[in-house]
């Protein structure tokens, strides 16, 4: 890394000067401000809903900032839409690339730049050397041919695509959202040589992830977010992990939960033996008053099995049973009769009903308690309604909102009423906090825990390390559609949990078999 | 799109609902939709009222209008119900055509009119039935399937009739067609009867309700353990079974069963009428009010059309423009509003 030394003296690619963005209620992003210099790798921290993404989205001209101001090449600038960052040669890698999955890789890398034979066919030969000479940069011209159909590449592939892709129209400055987050190693690392080689041409690159290895891996500069504000930047050789985590966090983790020790009941939900097309042979179980959680890196198979117990994916094998009584699990309809609830990972194209509104989605799963023949009662529809409102403080104008109007926290609140309305025995919540501000979170977390306190058994999915340690009694950690650990909390540490998780303990014999 | 929050936490501290203004107040109670339908309905109005003074305000010719869309009125509702669940039916025309030719045929062998007309309804909410089972079971768009259907009920009707129209000579029949009670005439008094069923069903049932959630997001509505293809079936089956009853309100106004009937775009103006009140082909929007408010507005047209003399072709002409227009309106404001 002999570019460190003199990263302070080089000039740089895009200044954020005090920039500020308010969604609604949340205040995404307060008085940033930051450079980012050529051929620096700089990394931006921070917990989910810091403002990494909303900082990206800024640079990358989708959003504009309320205050503040961007300067690139010496000049301020305003980014009204991608077109504009993208002149500048500012391009965002997402972590799931945009590509057309019936087209080639070379239609996709070129499309807009196609060149013709006599001003009319498509010159395949053209398209095909300028293709190849693309894949030979990053070591692929034997890997891939230029007619492969895109959607028939790996996430790791795709993303090096649109990496192609931003290069090939002259790019100054890089920034690669969470990009490791779908990548086996291998894969990363093959990541982490076309990103050291981009750095020797002098591109500047911003690089957002979570998993701090990496971080300490590759960047040169760490930036750390928290609750919106730039609250350091360091360079990578003077910081520890430790450290960097504890910025980020900005406070010893376990505050944020109530600690208190739960006394556990009767098993509620007992799993045996399950498998579907993605998970394998999946046994535990969970007691009344316990919150359980399932770790694992994405594409472990969390939700894969959250589906499975819920109906809502077919089980080939095994059973579930609730409270000691076997399921018959054709649909989630019948999870939901057995007295199982699930709250998706995706609250807006899994859990809310948009066009409707906060009552008519809170009581979406209790007909009974709300109509009398098919018949709803205005009064008792408010009544259950407004309860929920009221005991999880959503923030709405009405009862007659619509859903798709409130912010993130609020719509998960939303979410989680419409299951404390059913009151299930059993309740399962794939990543409950995601893209939520901090204060809603603590109220979710502290919900979470009346819950289980009432004797609820909670199944907790989270990508959130910190979340789930402080949060649960056992942690289930799973790899490849199984689960191969079964730890107390007190077993569990975060890099015990991400060792396990990356597939390092199978020769172990770390896996606790649970009846 | 996030800010709408903050929006509206200060809409609600700004003004108290009290305080808005008598008309702005009509308005929300109507939707802004139905508003502007509303006004669209009393432009055309105005408009063939001008062209024609002397014909088109005489009683005569308001009881003209409503005999022409009480048909409509019946399969547009329908239609909502069916596009808000998600869906579309495309068939009802064949259906309807179906039902005639049923109706026809059982008061020839019966001689009884309820046992004719219970059996043409039934035949049609069988056909739906039949719909909705090649879309739930068969996983077959539901626009291709009805357009299926809607040749072979075709078929079929032209099948059993012999290709041939049927005279009906049922006096019930006949003033169910064109007799009148309380000075109002009966096939007025089914589309509003069918209307008022339909409203309550969509506004204050569990039932329209689950419809909604199921049309607006279908696997949202799974996960929260709605039978959706119950529900699908159910719905074609009773778009089948309104098909029937707008053929049987033809088959006594005309007097006969016609395989041909419903076929010359019956079910064109149905969906338009429905798109014309809101309903999203995307599903999870729509309202009865709306689809009858575009039953308003297609039967005004079509009267001041014959009124002006406009000729049939063009006529043919403007409706398809009305449906894509209608869509295109649709789909410019959603962008809008989200």
């Amino acid at each position: 890394m002999s570019s460190l030394e003199n990263a302070e003296d080089r000039a740089p690619v895009l200044s954020v000067r005090g920039v500020s963005k308010r969604f609604g209620v949340v205040q995404a992003l307060d008085d940033v401000s930051l450079e980012v210099r050529h051929g620096e790798v700089l990394a931006l921290v921070g917990e989910n809903g810091a403002g990494k993404s909303t900082l990206v989205r800024i640079i990358e001209g989708v959003h504009q900032p309320d205050q503040g101001m961007l300067e690139a090449g010496g000049a301020p600038r305003a980014f009204r839409s991608p077109a504009d960052a993208h002149a500048l040669g500012i391009r965002v890698i997402h972590q799931e690339p945009d590509i057309i999955p019936d087209l080639s890789i070379a239609e996709n890398l070129f499309l807009g730049d196609f060149r013709r034979v006599r001003g009319l066919f498509l010159d395949r030969r053209d398209l095909a050397r300028r293709t190849r000479a693309m894949l030979a940069a990053f070591g692929l011209q034997d890997e891939l041919s230029p007619w492969t159909r895109a959607g028939a590449l790996g996430p790791a592939y795709r993303q090096l695509m649109e990496i192609m892709r931003a290069l090939r129209s002259g790019v100054r400055l890089l920034a690669l959202d969470e990009p490791t987050s779908s990548l086996t190693e291998d894969e990363t690392r093959r990541l982490f040589d076309v990103v050291e080689q981009l750095r020797r041409d002098g591109v500047a690159i911003v690089y957002i992830s979570h998993r701090m290895h990496e971080v300490m891996a590759i960047a040169d500069r760490v930036a750390v977010l928290r609750d919106g504000r730039l609250v350091a930047t360091r360079m990578t050789h003077e910081v520890g992990e430790a450290e960097i985590v504890q910025l980020m966090v900005g406070r010893p983790i376990t505050e944020l939960f109530d600690p208190s020790a739960r006394s556990l009941g009767p098993v509620l939900l007992s799993v045996s033996g399950v498998t579907t097309r993605r998970v394998h042979d999946i046994s535990f179980h969970v007691r009344a008053g316990e919150v359980v959680g399932l770790a694992g890196l994405v594409g472990a198979g969390r939700s894969e099995l959250a589906e499975a117990i819920f109906g809502h994916d077919r089980a080939i094998a095994g059973s579930v049973a609730v409270a000691g009584k076997a399921v018959r699990l054709r649909s989630p309809a019948d999870a939901i009769a057995a007295g199982i609830g699930f709250a998706p990972e995706d609250r807006k194209s899994q859990a809310l009903l948009l066009l409707r509104s906060v009552k008519d989605n809170i009581t979406l799963c209790v007909p009974d308690l709300i109509s009398r023949f098919d018949f709803i009662s205005g009064e008792d529809e408010r009544s259950v309604a407004g309860a929920l409102v009221e005991r999880l403080r959503v923030r709405t104008p009405s009862l007659d909102q619509l859903v798709s109007k409130l912010s993130g926290g609020n719509q998960q609140k939303v979410v989680l009423g419409r299951w404390l309305a059913r009151r299930p025995k059993v309740l399962i919540l794939d990543e409950p906090t995601r893209g939520i501000d901090v204060g809603a979170k603590a109220e979710i977390y502290r919900l979470i825990a009346e819950l289980a306190a009432e004797g609820m058994a909670l199944l907790v999915i989270s990508s959130e390390m910190p979340e789930l340690l402080g949060l649960c009694d056992r942690l289930l950690v799973m790899t490849g559609g199984r689960i191969v650990a079964d730890l107390a909390r007190a077993e569990a540490s975060e890099e015990r949990i991400l060792d396990l998780a990356m597939g390092n303990n199978l020769l172990r014999g770390e896996r606790t078999m649970v009846a | 799109m996030t800010d709408a929050p903050a929006d509206a936490v200060a809409k609600s501290a700004g003004t108290a609902p009290q305080s808005r203004p008598v008309l702005v107040r009509a308005i929300q109670a109507l939707g802004t939709h139905n508003f502007s339908l509303l006004i669209a309905l009393a432009i055309l109005i105005a408009i063939f009222g001008a062209l024609r003074p002397d014909v088109f305000f005489l009683p005569r010719n308001i009881s003209n209008i409503g005999q022409a869309i009480a048909i409509l009125g019946v399969l547009a509702t329908a239609q909502t119900i069916v596009i808000v669940s998600g869906g579309l039916d495309i068939s009802v025309g064949s259906i309807l055509g179906m039902s005639t030719v049923c109706i026809a045929l059982a008061v020839e062998t019966t001689g009884s009119t309820t046992l004719a007309i219970l059996f043409g309804i039934a035949v049609s909410a069988v056909m739906g039935l039949v719909n909705g089972l090649i879309i739930t079971l068969g996983r077959v768009n539901a626009v291709i399937a009805t357009l299926g259907t809607m040749a072979a009920f075709r078929g079929v009707a032209f099948i059993i009739s012999n290709g041939q129209s049927i005279s009906i000579f049922d006096p019930a029949l006949r003033f169910i067609g064109d007799g009148k009670i309380l000075g109002i005439p009966v096939t007025i008094e089914v589309l509003m009867l069918v209307i008022a069923v339909f409203f309550v069903l969509m506004r204050y049932t569990v039932t329209g309700r689950n419809i909604y959630a199921i049309g607006g997001n279908p696997l949202v509505a799974r996960l929260a353990g709605l039978p959706i293809r119950t529900y699908q079936i159910g719905i074609y089956a009773l778009s089948g079974a309104a098909a029937g009853l707008a053929g049987m309100l033809l088959a006594a106004r005309t007097g006969s069963g016609q395989p041909l009937s419903g076929s010359q775009g019956a079910e064109l103006e149905a969906i338009t009428a429905a798109v014309l009140g809101g309903c999203a082909l995307t599903g999870g929007k729509g309202t009865i009010l709306g689809g009858l408010l575009g039953v308003l507005i297609i039967g005004v047209l079509n009267n001041g059309m014959i009124l002006t003399s406009v000729p049939t072709f063009y006529q043919m002409v403007a409706k398809g423009v009305l449906l894509i227009a209608a869509v295109v309106i649709a789909e410019h404001q959603a962008r809008r509003f989200g």
